[in-house]
């Protein structure tokens, strides 16, 4: 197994303390004015790509935030994903890898301004971490800690933004680019947490030393976190790369026969589990129409019923749309519904087929990603789970229906209007 | 320079009004919402594109100049 990164130096016992952090990942260079250009060639050798979902290379990224404003950036810890804990395991194990990150991205684009967005219960540990650094800060960059939004939108981007701006968290028509225009018209550099933290990592040890772990479309390790039929579930850290099949050993192994994973998060794909070959990157996943997404990994057992949580998850996204566009508040309704009928058996003719006509009729036309994930989901369900689909469609449901829930649809919380 | 159409998925709310004024590039789903055809308008069509935009009740309609590339930055 890898030598761990962002997760070395972890003891298991609460948020690393400055010195321990020193002493695991040494001193934090600075990128100078006149170092930016070379930092930024740097991060782009690396081919670190965003670790929030979308797998954007950071570099280009980075060296897209042009503008005559001040430019800021934004750190996003939102991490609406249910089954996803990986940045909430930085923020509260090696919050200082984070801010590291966050210090390097500002410098990178000459921003005096960093906001980091996180979940209320981990701001605390942050703060100590702040308060930590007070002497050895650097004073030209202001951190300011800031509760995310809730929903599942709320960590798109432009949706992150509307937030900090104190606006409702949902997502905007792109373009122009956050990059462009963002923040209050502001250039805005917006990284997930464990981009962040990589990002600190590139820093120290440079670009070849990144690229020493992964393959070389997709280099580096990345956090996943696994759960569901799996002894162990939690956070791991894993070279990209890495035979999808060992996943659940790496969480202590799977309690069950495997039947299938759910890969990236609800906006990823479902996987076969007998894929052999299929590896934890981008080439690999793109194949069987997945990504690397949020890296969740979801171990689905043959005691759990596809359908079902196929159906659930559905029912979920649609609930979860911002409400802001025809496509995706209609099309994923009817897709939620339609899967609901199949699951209980009482279908009309054509269900299954509705089912690939209405998630293609939705793709791309949201303002965000949102329509195009669930479609992607349930398409992969359709390839992976069509005897069971046809089965249930059929009237036949299976004495794993009722089953509990392996992926988590928790309720809703209350939105600002 | 091409021109092209595009639509504020926001803004949009359905009436459907595009559709029926420029049936050639302009769809409707199967919820009422427009699909456009992306690819560039000819100048034998520019009136009849520009009819659409211009009864769009949200001004969700518009015709641009040069490809714009919608490249995300990662959501």
């Amino acid at each position: 197994m890898t030598e761990p990164r962002l997760l070395a130096g972890l003891s298991g016992s609460g948020p690393m303390s400055l010195a321990r952090h020193v002493a695991t990942h040494g001193e934090l260079p600075a990128v100078s004015a006149s170092g930016r250009p070379a930092f930024l060639a740097e991060v782009t050798a690396s081919g670190l790509r965003g670790r929030g979902g979308a797998g954007f290379p950071a570099g280009v990224k980075g060296g897209a935030v042009a503008g005559q404003r001040p430019p800021v950036v934004i750190i996003n810890g939102s991490e609406s994903e249910p089954m996803s804990s990986k940045d909430r395991v930085l923020l509260t194990h090696t919050p200082h890898l984070v801010i590291d990150g966050a210090q390097i991205a500002a410098e990178t684009v000459a921003a005096r301004e960093v906001i980091l967005v996180a979940a209320p219960e981990v701001l605390p540990c942050l703060r100590s971490a702040l308060e930590e650094r007070r002497s050895v800060a650097r004073p030209e960059t202001r951190l300011r800690l800031l509760p995310g939004g809730s929903g599942y939108v709320a960590g798109e981007e432009t949706a992150l933004i509307a937030h900090v701006e104190g606006r409702p968290a949902l997502p905007r028509v792109k373009p122009p680019l956050p990059v462009e225009k963002g923040l209050r018209g502001r250039p805005t550099l917006v990284h997930n947490v464990e981009t962040t933290a990589q990002l600190a990592l590139v820093a120290r040890h440079g670009a070849e030393w990144f690229r020493a772990e992964g393959t070389r479309g997709h280099p580096g390790t990345t956090l996943v976190t696994v759960s569901g039929a799996v002894a162990e579930p939690g956070v791991y850290e894993v070279p990209l790369g890495i035979p999808l099949s060992q996943l659940p050993g790496i969480a202590g192994g799977a309690l069950e026969p495997i039947r299938a994973l759910l890969v990236g998060g609800y906006f990823g794909a479902w996987v076969d589990a007998d894929g052999t070959g299929i590896t934890l990157d981008e080439a690999s996943l793109r194949d069987q129409g997945a990504s690397v997404g949020a890296g969740v990994i979801v171990v689905l057992g043959q005691s759990a019923c596809p359908v079902a949580e196929t159906a659930r998850l559905a029912a979920w996204m649609s609930a979860e749309s911002a409400g802001q566009c025809g496509p995706c508040v209609h099309g994923l309704a009817s897709l939620a519904e339609v899967l609901q009928r199949i699951a209980s058996g009482r279908t009309y003719p054509g269900d299954i087929e509705l089912l690939a006509r209405w998630g293609a009729m939705i793709h791309g036309r949201g303002a965000c990603r949102h329509p195009d994930g669930v479609a992607r989901m349930i398409a992969s369900a359709t390839r992976v789970f069509p005897h069971e689909l046809a089965n249930h469609a059929r009237g036949r449901p299976c004495r794993s229906c009722d089953a509990p829930a392996t992926l988590l649809t928790p309720e809703r919380r209350r939105r600002a209007a | 320079m091409s021109e092209r159409l595009h639509v504020n998925p926001i803004a949009c709310t359905g009436h459907g009004l595009c559709a029926d004024l420029f049936p050639e590039r302009i769809s409707l789903d199967d919820w009422g919402y427009p699909i456009l055809d992306a690819t560039p308008i000819p100048p034998d069509l520019r009136k009849h594109a520009m009819r659409a935009v211009r009864a769009c009740p949200t001004i969700a309609l518009r015709l641009e100049r040069a490809a714009r590339t919608t490249q995300t930055t990662g959501a």
